[in-house]
């Protein structure tokens, strides 16, 4: 692999871009041709959201080496704080794009500040006690929004951590952000163009920090924290920078979903340790470190239980079936070596040598 | 004072069943190096099968644990053979992702074989409960046996790793897979060991849970085993008296948070804390120190 | 070059999901065309059904899909709806809005007329906003936060939470019950904490002192002793509990080993209670509920429903399966009255739907004499019972 030269990567890469131009460009004139279902049509952002989330998941897992089970917390960042801004703006006269563009950079700057906070204890850890304590991060953030109530009358802003009642509000006042039951009434904001962009974009920022001078120092501290230091890389500036990026893209993912559906809840099953261990479901998946893996694994994985909607109480069953098989073929040494042998490059390549 | 002592009580009550899953996590990370994610669910097939052996087959206590330790034994052996072992050689990452679909699909069997309605586990304690000061401080049955099994566990396992054969060899796979096999120590047979003992474990966890706290449902024991891995990485993952510490410690934390900070916010007191204890002693409070070789 | 492989193993999955999607897209095409000639292709009302049938709230929305289909025979085997047979298709939504959404559009795909559901309130937020889109009819038999039903096309079969909440301190005042009241509620649900912030307005009102307000989360609901500790300590008569019934089975086990014996007052997330396996009814003895069900009444309708379902899914109904099941005639008279046929597009049937709501009256389980506002919330007289000897007794 060391051996790759650069215009190779740059052709990697440029496939990897390919690969969701053409997938976009496929499904919109099919949706022009009224070919595609509704269901597909109401999956296409959940899939750009989750293949951003599975994409920047993967800079800290496969790139930075460190295993993060918090990543939904980030995602949960981005989406209330993105949320809230659309909330408050919601009844002014801002054009709805501005709006859009504004709560993304918001959710994104959230989610990366809460990356750096975070990031400065939790990387000084190693190893499993590094996971362990970015799971905590993760549920923290959700048990706080939880209990957050902020509401906004002539006043101005108001918040508790108790119940709207003590937010006193008065005439005409508005609870925002209501606790448990979260923020209602989110504009939809979010469609499959304004998606694919926001992946493009993510891929484009993380192909190249992976290609840049930062993102080889990032290896090899992934690879030799000691030698990497030895010839002097900073490891706290280049592994902060990592989970920074990596939280302020989750925190963009976060912007798609709020504004994708009417409402925002902090449930364990969105924001959780769950999901988190969801999206890392999807970069193991997909092949560590493989940024194009991972996107396609999440791509496959948000469908199948859909696809599986056919087999009503035997659904999430048959899913779990599915996904043991699937890491058993793509991690077992046996496996790989079974697909070593009969892999369609192989078969290409022995074809070609024959013709030779 | 007394409502602070019933506090404690209560606290190290939960904790104890803490205590009890956290030994299960704790002993199969120290030899696979990985995060059964399963074991929690492990755990609540242990108590279905405990609480049908009370309830429809009418056996009596004692048979319903042995009967659940027996089934949750073979279950554990059969997931290790069929999911992990062929992970063995591959990333630990990998055998992470695989227990998380063995934790989906025994859930989501369990959901198709006991349907979602809750279950009310009868408590297979029959210890009266001790009033201290006039009713005001309660110390239940469950409470008392779940402290004792956990203890008499502890003391066992350390034994059992201390003077066998087995357990000796147990950690010699722990420390080095590769030396232990080329010591003659069939590798594979000790992790297959290791999960049949945590299995039961499970399932004794899972009737003294379900004891002490008798809703059952599928998806009982995806909470307590998620806060009982944090117990174990607490109290220092792959340390045996750290998982009883570390369980104690989160159960107690966890009520006293409850009762003197919020009841809202004790999630999230609990994991700061948790948080400030991996600062100040990166591998928990009795982990051991990993040496970095260049 | 493992890598490689993997990816083509992958690329391969992704052609096939893809063929998956394309197999579906005729049922898509046929759908929308549906509104045009189901007419001579065999004439069936479509009628759809969202809740959670694995997760945590599974035990829910199992109860509303299992009351609906039995609901759904009935009205079958009674000669359908304007003479046409229902056609019934449920779709999980595991308690999540991101799913309710996809089993939304699955069951639009399926080519569904009508919606019950969903079964709990975040996810039938997100769904409202898309049959107000599509001005599909949509009847939630549970969900009962305020929004469900902010669109005129959505209505619901239970009470709102602001109802349950403030009627359960008005009853509370007027048969004055307590004067100090503990509450324990569920601080990261919609439905409970809804209930709650209800509650203690109202209180207010009623002359009733809230002296402690505890909660607890999905993630920390094993252990309630602290709660209780502080709710014995405060001296409170009377427990408000706006929780499920599975949490509160734990919590009346836990009260009643510490001694703890204050009057239980619950909303209707309490029923159920009885029916959970092997629990021991002696500790719901005189637990007051607002609930517009009980299992174990008297009248034919109810005992026939009990029945039906005991013989069929081998259980006992909760409120959950009587709205359901209500829901489920409702949405038959209002068929009836607004004259809907199943050639009739989506958009046709909602408006038509919508103007009947107004209009009919439907005695069901969950009350007799419902009616409904344009704002899509339901008249019925809230029913206080009380539990005595293991079974519900009116109060």
């Amino acid at each position: 692999m060391k051996k790759l030269n650069l215009s190779k990567n740059a052709k990697h890469d440029l496939v990897t871009y390919g690969i969701v131009v053409v997938a976009y460009l496929v499904m919109e004139i099919l949706m022009k041709a009224g070919l595609v279902s509704s269901l597909l049509k109401g999956l296409l952002v959940p899939l750009c959201i989750y293949a951003i989330m599975a994409v920047s998941l993967n800079l800290t897992v496969g790139i930075l080496g460190e295993l993060s089970l918090g990543h939904a917390g980030f995602m949960c960042v981005g989406a209330f704080a993105s949320a809230f801004f659309s909330m408050c703006m919601k009844e002014s006269a801002m054009p709805g794009g501005l709006r859009f563009l504004l709560a993304l950079i918001i959710g994104a700057l959230a989610a990366g500040i809460f990356g750096i906070l975070i990031g400065i204890p939790v990387l000084r850890l190693r190893g499993d006690y590094l996971a362990i304590v970015t799971l905590a991060f993760g549920e923290i953030i959700k048990n706080l929004v939880n209990v957050l109530y902020i509401g906004r009358d002539v006043d101005g802003f108001h918040f508790s951590m108790k119940d709207s009642l003590s937010l006193n509000l008065g005439e005409g006042g508005k609870v925002i952000v209501n606790g448990a039951q979260g923020i209602t009434g989110t504009p939809n904001d979010s469609n499959f163009t304004i998606g694919i962009i926001l992946l493009l974009i993510t891929l484009v920022i993380i192909l190249n920090f992976i290609h840049s001078r930062t993102g080889r120092a990032v290896m090899a501290i992934r690879d030799n924290r000691i030698a990497a230091e030895s010839v002097g890389i900073n490891i706290t500036k280049y592994k902060l920078m990592a989970f920074a990026i990596s939280a302020a893209l989750a925190g963009i993912a976060g912007v798609l979903y709020a504004h994708n559906l009417a409402t925002l809840t902090a449930l364990p099953k969105n924001f959780g340790y769950n999901m988190s261990i969801m999206i890392l479901v999807y970069v193991v998946l997909g092949g560590i470190g493989s940024t194009r893996g991972s996107m396609i694994a999440a791509v496959i994985l948000t469908l199948l239980p859909e696809l599986l909607r056919g087999l009503n109480d035997y659904r999430m069953l048959i899913y779990s079936i599915v996904l043991i098989a699937m890491m058993l073929f793509n991690w077992s040494p046996k496996a790989r070596e079974f697909r070593e042998k009969y892999s369609w490059k192989r078969i290409m390549k022995n074809g070609k040598k024959e013709e030779v | 004072m007394s409502s602070f002592l019933s506090y404690l009580i209560t606290g190290i009550s939960l904790g104890s069943v803490y205590a009890i899953i956290a030994l299960g996590y704790t002993m199969v990370y120290g030899i696979a190096k990985m995060l059964n994610f399963a074991h929690g669910d492990v755990i609540m097939v242990g108590s279905y099968i405990a609480f049908l052996a009370v309830g429809a087959m009418g056996l009596p206590p004692i048979l319903a644990v042995i009967l659940a330790v027996v089934v949750c034994t073979t279950l554990g052996i059969t997931i290790e053979k069929i999911a992990y072992k062929p992970l063995r050689t591959a990333s630990p990452l990998a055998v992470l992702i695989t227990a998380i679909g063995v934790s989906y699909f025994l859930q989501n069997m369990a959901l198709l074989i006991f349907g979602a309605n809750t279950k009310m586990f009868t408590s297979l304690i029959s210890i009266d409960a001790i009033n201290i000061g006039d009713g005001t401080v309660v110390v239940t049955g469950e409470t008392l046996v779940t402290i004792l099994a956990c203890i008499f566990i502890m003391v066992c396992l350390t034994l059992f790793i201390n003077k066998t054969k087995a357990g000796q060899a147990m950690l010699a796979v722990s420390e080095d897979k590769g030396a232990a096999e080329l010591m003659g120590i069939n590798v594979n047979g000790t992790i297959s060991l290791t999960f049949a003992i945590g299995s039961a474990l499970a399932a004794i966890a899972g009737v003294l849970l379900c004891s002490a706290y008798p809703t059952l449902t599928p998806y009982t024991g995806s909470m307590p085993g998620i806060k009982a891995f944090v117990a174990a990485v607490f109290g220092g993952i792959g340390s045996i008296p750290g998982a009883f510490i570390g369980g104690i410690l989160l159960g107690v934390i966890e009520n006293m948070s409850k009762a003197y900070i919020s009841s809202q916010l004790s999630d999230a007191i609990v994991f700061s804390v948790l948080i400030i204890v991996l600062l100040v002693k990166p591998t928990g409070i009795l982990g051991k120190k990993i040496h970095e070789k260049v | 070059m493992k890598k490689a492989v993997s990816m083509m193993l992958a690329l391969a999955l992704v052609v096939g999901t893809l063929a998956g999607c394309g197999s579906s897209a005729p049922a898509e095409s046929s759908s929308e065309a549906a509104t045009e000639s189901t007419a001579e292709a065999g004439a069936t009302f479509k009628i759809g059904g969202i809740g959670p049938i694995t997760g945590g709230a599974a035990v829910y929305g199992t109860a509303v899909k299992n009351a609906q289909e039995i609901a759904v025979e009935e009205i079958n085997a009674a000669g359908g709806i304007n003479g046409y047979q229902i056609e019934l298709k449920f779709e999980d939504d595991e308690h999540d809005a991101e799913k309710a959404v996809n089993a939304y559009n699955t069951l639009k795909d399926w080519g569904m007329q009508v919606l019950m559901g969903t079964v709990t309130s975040a996810p039938c937020v997100a769904v409202a906003e898309k049959t107000h889109e599509d001005n599909m009819f949509q009847i939630t038999p549970s969900g009962t936060s305020v929004p469900c039903v902010q669109y005129d096309n959505a209505f619901r079969v239970c009470f709102s939470d602001p109802n349950q909440g403030s009627a359960s301190a008005i009853y509370m005042g007027t048969n004055k019950l307590a004067s100090k009241v503990a509450v324990i509620y569920d601080s990261s649900d919609v439905y409970s904490s809804g209930i709650y912030e209800n509650f203690a307005a109202e209180a207010k009102n009623q002359g009733i002192e809230i002296v402690v307000a505890e909660s607890f989360t999905a993630d920390n609901k094993t252990d309630f002793t602290i709660q209780l500790q502080k709710a014995k300590d405060s001296g409170a008569e009377l427990l408000f509990l706006p929780i499920y019934y599975n949490e509160a089975a734990l919590i009346l086990k836990q009260a009643d080993t510490m001694g703890f014996k204050p009057i239980i007052f619950g909303c209707d997330g309490l029923d159920g209670i009885l029916a959970v396996e092997d629990f021991d009814k002696a500790l719901a003895e005189d637990v007051m509920l607002l609930t517009p069900f009980a299992a174990d009444a008297e009248d034919e309708a109810t005992k026939s429903f009990v029945g039906k379902f005991n013989e069929k899914y081998n259980d006992t109904p909760n409120q959950f399966a009587a709205d359901a099941y209500d829901a489920m005639y409702i949405i038959k008279a209002a068929m009836e009255e607004a004259n809907c046929t199943p050639d009739m597009s989506v958009d046709e049937i909602g408006t038509a739907m919508i103007e009947a709501m107004k209009t009919i009256t439907v005695d069901g389980l969950t009350g007799a004499g419902m009616t409904w506002t344009a704002d899509g919330e339901v008249n019925k007289a809230p029913k206080a019972v009380i539990i005595k000897d293991g079974v519900y007794k009116a109060m």
